[in-house]
């Protein structure tokens, strides 16, 4: 592009869309530190610490809510849906991607489309299954159900990704005496590690933002994920914790923030379907 | 390594590394599915599993109640504002952020923001900058004097109630929505970008080609698949959410001013029990869903041909 905005015009815009994005998180970042005197007073600078800092809301946070237990529920959940998925998107990635020729297409798109049935559709058939496995309240109903939306998308992405990869390594494998299974593991595995990588941040990512299903299947306090029981526990009628609030809302973004980001090309390149690439 | 000689045939081994993933996506997916339409004809409650069909009777009732005819008026208004003014600001930014400038890596970290953190968290920033008495939007709005004062130009009120009053409460989940889905569309529109070949952009340059005719006659003709992908996920993702609504105002102010279909077959369904009521509400996300698969599907066909 040419110089279309001149120097000035440019960081101007450039902060604006800064302080559109990151304003929350930066109010996030003072109110946490906040005193509440400072907080309530309608007349303070809300964007400043006028009365110095406190450590008082974190500690409420931490030594007086359930915010720890709900960082450990969505981490295990985390753990247990990155495992499924993984197990179950790997095979099929390279089945798909090697073995299965021209209804492998087909397959594949299918897949993908499954992607695509929103999550508002399937939550009333789904909170029965749910109830009638006697999972309800139970951590196990979201570890059952959050791979109907992660298997779908790593599927594909690992699809392209084991494409991406020369035939000729493993055609030269199975020269010199490998198994069909045989190369897949000792050859396709090695190189497909940073693809895997990005499949198992993405997942957990995944786990970390859903909100509707653990709202619909999760009632029991100590057993809620990081969003439903900050905005279900600690927003309470008229008692706002505000300074704990924002807190473990930014306590929490910030590290899935970072983990997206690393990884947030490949990411990208595999939901515009490959219509990014050339 | 010794494996079964049956696991060197191909016509075995694919199916074989399939069936998993096909098994556990037509178990809770295809047949939820099926059920959402099965209910959606059906007299099925929480406290009455053992349900009866019932033809359109839910569909009948749906459609005689305001607070539904509201619900779809408030998604559509929602999805086409949001879409709208997302593709518009994602074009700006687009531009910004192809160039080089320094901390890049912290500014994009910062951009994308609201699209990597959970948006649940990020929306109870939200709910402290909209408060109705401590909102730092007011306290701005104050200390330039558009606000709080007999004759300011925003009114003599000390706040603007922003969740509290129908139209500011439907603005700011609008706002909210944009603000979270924007750095999608502009990371995709920059992947977009990042295909089209530079000698092709150069060559119109030479030829004395200006900004606007590179845009409208060249950048923007070869993106048209990937801001055709980007507008139809982001209306199906909009369309058919209700977090931001959820967080911020519950479908509120009382009225369901802000009320969406997704949030609408929430309360019905999940916290009134009614599933059968529920799911035909949720029912009409499938001819969104249906168009927008078709759509998605050709594109797929053609990109497998090229």
């Amino acid at each position: 592009m040419k110089k279309f905005f001149s120097k000035t015009y440019f960081y101007g815009a450039l902060s604006m869309f800064i302080i559109f994005s990151a304003g929350p998180f930066y109010i996030m970042l003072i109110t946490m530190f906040k005193k509440s005197h400072d907080l309530f007073n309608p007349l303070n600078n809300p964007f400043w610490l006028n009365e110095g800092p406190t450590l008082e809301h974190l500690d409420l946070l931490f030594n007086q809510t359930l915010y720890v237990r709900f960082l450990l529920n969505t981490v295990l959940v985390g753990i247990a849906v990155v495992v499924i998925t993984v197990l179950l998107a790997v095979p099929a990635a390279i089945s798909l991607a090697r073995l299965a020729g021209r209804w492998g297409e087909n397959v594949g798109i299918g897949i993908f489309l499954t992607y695509l049935v929103p999550p508002t559709l399937l939550f009333i058939p789904l909170s029965r299954i749910v109830s009638f496995l006697g999972l309800q309240n139970s951590l196990w109903s979201l570890v059952l159900v959050y791979p109907t939306f992660t298997v779908p998308f790593c599927t594909w992405l690992l699809m392209s990704f084991f494409k991406s990869i020369p035939k000729d390594i493993e055609e030269q494998a199975l020269v010199d005496g490998c198994s069909r299974v045989g190369a897949m593991a000792r050859v396709l595995l090695p190189l497909s590690v940073p693809g895997i990588i990005t499949v198992v941040v993405f997942s957990f990512t995944l786990v970390a933002h859903e909100y509707i299903y653990a709202l619909s299947f999760i009632q029991d306090s100590a057993k809620k994920t990081i969003g439903i029981g900050m905005t279900t526990e600690l927003v309470r009628g008229d008692v706002f914790y505000w300074g704990a609030l924002m807190g473990g809302a930014l306590i929490a973004s910030i590290p899935v923030a970072l983990l997206y980001t690393l990884f947030l090309d490949r990411i990208i390149s595999g939901m515009s379907m490959g219509a990014a690439k050339r | 390594m010794k494996t079964p000689r049956i696991l060197e045939r191909e016509s075995v081994l694919a199916p074989l590394m399939l069936t998993p993933v096909a098994l556990y996506m037509v178990l809770l997916v295809g047949f939820p599915f099926l059920m959402a339409f099965v209910y959606s004809f059906s007299n099925v409650t929480v406290g009455n599993p053992e349900f009866q069909m019932v033809g359109f009777r839910n569909f009948a009732a749906v459609l005689h109640d305001p607070t539904f005819l509201k619900s779809l008026l408030n998604t559509c208004i929602f999805t086409f504002t949001s879409i709208a003014t997302v593709l518009v600001l994602s074009n700006m930014l687009t531009e910004l952020l192809m160039r080089e400038f320094r901390f890049k890596w912290l500014i994009r970290f910062l951009i994308m923001l609201p699209w990597t953190a959970p948006i649940a968290l990020g929306a109870i920033g939200y709910l402290w900058f909209l408060d109705s008495v401590f909102s730092p939007i007011d306290w701005l709005l104050r200390t330039w004097g558009l606000l709080g004062k007999p004759g300011d130009l925003l009114g003599p009120m000390s706040n603007l109630y922003w969740l509290g009053r129908p139209d500011l409460a439907m603005a700011s989940v609008i706002v909210v929505h944009v603000w979270r889905l924007l750095p999608l569309a502009t990371m995709i529109r920059i992947a977009g970008m990042n295909s089209i070949p530079r000698e092709v952009i150069e060559a119109a340059q030479v030829d004395g080609a200006g900004y606007f005719r590179r845009l409208f006659h060249i950048v923007l003709p070869l993106l048209l698949p990937v801001i055709s992908v980007t507008v139809l996920f982001s209306t199906l993702f909009t369309f058919t959410d209700m977090t931001v609504v959820w967080v911020l105002t519950k479908g509120g102010p009382p009225d369901n001013s802000t009320q969406v279909l997704a949030s609408l077959a929430f309360l019905k369904g999940i916290q009134g029990g009614d599933l059968a009521q529920g799911a035909a509400v949720a029912i009409f996300f499938f001819p969104v869903l249906a168009g927008v698969a078709a759509v998605v599907l050709r594109i797929a066909k053609k990109a497998v041909v090229t």
